[in-house]
């Protein structure tokens, strides 16, 4: 009891307590102020073609947002955009807080935006587990004379790896799968190996290119659940690209309509639905 | 130290009753696996094609030769620096060179491959020009060239067997999605263009100390063609099969001594049939195992009963 009361402890507690407030803060910063992602006029332009002609966006921590719209709206213009595989010509994009407007793919990666592809790349002659150790490069801290002299170090960072991989692949359901080639798998099964493969950069955005392309009404909704459990098991923020309508309105949060790379719309999906403008641009109509 | 090396190497030789001749053959089979691996590193698992090792191999094989007959270096010591020096300039030159996309790469390499057997050509008071560099000591005994092509061998699987070799492959097989989950692709190729050189100029190095004298001509472009045709003879992903692919094309031309004049047609010949009916090398993307070998003996026994019970 004594002891409880000397100032050196009430310093100490004070201490403690400043600290705690402090990642409070960087939580609640991390998990609700800042937007997770966040774009401002952006345009990309193709010589004459405007792909992109001024996209805004902002996208809560938490958020899944659909991005919809018509064949060369400029979907996944935005996404190479992002993801750094083009610099935009005038805007900005900003990722928790950073400034990551024409940074490398690598970078951008690294950062945590981990992203999939319209048409599924795999590394398709490596095997299914190699395909998700190779994504956690990250935790591989080790060097070259490490590697080659296989000191405890490296054999610890490769355990992890392969444990993380494991445990991926066992959250999508392709751990029996781990030691095939990812050629192999069926359809269905490569694009959840790719989620997995975005997963093990520990992203806090994930950027869907498509996922539900190419599957039937049974399919996509067991690929809603899917992704909905992903969300909620890694409370990351998602941005996805999806033309099935059933899709967005049981997953998304939010979503934007695009044509001609303009904004037409953004809302819930059911505002959007509604919208008489999005209803001519996919039905057709005259102006 | 050469002497006691090549003591023991003439005592063990002596005891297993191995001539000259095959000695010889034995050495000249090392150097090449040592530069195959490099190639196999470079084109097999990252599927960059550089018509310039050779290049690679004479500046080890000089820096060797020039470090050890005019200023006394150990030959040890000449070997690590002809590599080292083999790898900077790799290096440099990747640094220039790799962020171009598509096939100026491979014209660079082949212009660079070109111009290094030009200039030891042109600076005839530093290499001795076309009438080449002599006196070299005769350092790469058999026993010497096996350790060194063992120890290549070790650190090449090491390597591939980490995130490095995970990386190389991963742009192999996909660039953009390399990218996308956070490969430094072009910091990734360099290292193994560089990489590849330091083998090539490790192997330049032991041929200058098998040869005894090196000339230009010895790294002309048939030498660099010839690296890529013994890869792409071995398989494209396999450093086991990289290692037979550099045993077959060292000793194929041994044993036809008489057709030594078609020798680059048959290798064209041999990499046409292998591009048609194994496109992936004679090995694919697969190492040796013991346990797949016996797997295949027994396998259609095994099949033949299937078929037998149905």
């Amino acid at each position: 009891m004594s002891e409880m009361n000397t100032p050196a402890y009430e310093q100490k507690i004070a201490i403690l307590e400043e600290k705690l407030n402090a990642l409070e803060n960087k939580v609640n910063s991390l998990e609700s102020k800042d937007p997770v992602l966040e774009m401002q006029h952006v345009e990309k332009h193709f010589g004459g073609v405007h792909a992109i002609d001024n996209f805004s966006v902002k996208i809560e921590h938490g958020q899944i947002h659909g991005l919809i719209g018509p064949n060369g709206a400029g979907k996944t213009t935005i996404f190479n955009n992002i993801t750094g595989i083009y610099a935009p010509d005038a805007g900005k994009i900003i990722f928790m807080g950073e400034d990551i407007t024409g940074s490398p793919p690598h970078k951008v990666a690294q950062m945590g935006i981990g992203r999939t592809f319209q048409n599924i790349r795999l590394f398709s002659n490596l095997s299914v587990l190699d395909n998700v150790i190779i994504a956690s490069g990250m935790d591989a801290t080790y060097n070259l004379p490490q590697a080659i002299f296989h000191s405890d170090k490296f054999k610890k960072r490769e355990k992890l790896l392969n444990d993380k991989a494991m445990n991926l692949l066992e959250i999508v359901g392709l751990q029996d799968k781990a030691n095939e080639r990812a050629s192999s798998l069926p359809y269905g099964h490569q694009r959840k190996l790719e989620i997995a493969r975005a997963m093990a950069l520990d992203p806090k955005l994930l950027l869907l290119d498509e996922p539900a392309a190419g599957m039937n009404a049974d399919e996509s909704l067991e690929l809603v659940d899917f992704v909905r459990q992903i969300r909620d098991h890694f409370k990351i923020t998602i941005l996805m690209i999806e033309h099935h309508m059933d899709v967005v309105s049981n997953l998304c949060d939010y979503c934007t309509v695009l044509n001609f790379g303009k904004t037409l719309a953004v809302g819930t999906p059911a505002e959007v639905k509604s919208n008489p403008e999005v209803i001519r641009a996919y039905l057709g109509g005259n102006e | 130290m050469i002497e006691a090396f090549n003591n023991i190497n003439a005592a063990v030789c002596e005891f297993l009753h191995i001539n000259p001749y095959i000695q010889g053959v034995i050495i000249l089979v090392c150097i090449n696996v040592i530069a195959i691996l490099g190639m196999a590193v470079l084109t097999g698992f990252t599927r960059l094609f550089s018509f310039g090792n050779a290049g690679f191999m004479a500046i080890g094989a000089y820096t060797a030769a020039i470090l050890i007959v005019r200023h006394d270096f150990n030959f040890l010591i000449a070997m690590v620096l002809g590599a080292i020096l083999a790898g900077f300039v790799a290096f440099l030159l990747g640094s220039l060179t790799l962020k171009l996309k598509g096939d100026y790469f491979l014209i660079t390499c082949l212009g660079f491959g070109e111009c290094v057997r030009v200039l030891l050509n042109y600076f005839k008071k530093f290499s001795g020009g076309s009438a080449g560099f002599p006196g070299i000591p005769n350092y790469s005994s058999m026993l010497f060239s096996i350790l060194c092509a063992v120890l290549a061998f070790f650190i090449a699987w090491r390597f591939i067997h980490s995130k490095y070799g995970r990386n190389i492959t991963s742009i192999r097989e996909n660039e953009v999605a390399a990218e996308a989950v956070g490969i430094n692709a072009f910091r990734y190729k360099r290292m193994s263009f560089t990489f590849s050189a330091v083998y090539a100029g490790w192997a330049g190095a032991l041929f200058a100390g098998y040869m005894m004298y090196v000339v230009p001509t010895n790294f002309a472009l048939n030498k660099s063609i010839e690296l890529i045709t013994t890869t792409v003879i071995g398989g494209l992903g396999s450093l086991t099969g990289s290692v037979l692919g550099a045993i077959l094309v060292t000793l194929l031309p041994e044993f036809f001594r008489s057709l030594s004049n078609y020798r680059m047609l048959i290798y064209g010949v041999a990499v046409v049939l292998i591009i048609m009916f194994r496109p992936n090398g004679l090995y694919g993307y697969k190492e040796f195992s013991l346990k797949r070998l016996i797997g295949r003996f027994s396998k259609p026994k095994a099949e033949a009963g299937k078929e037998a019970a149905s």
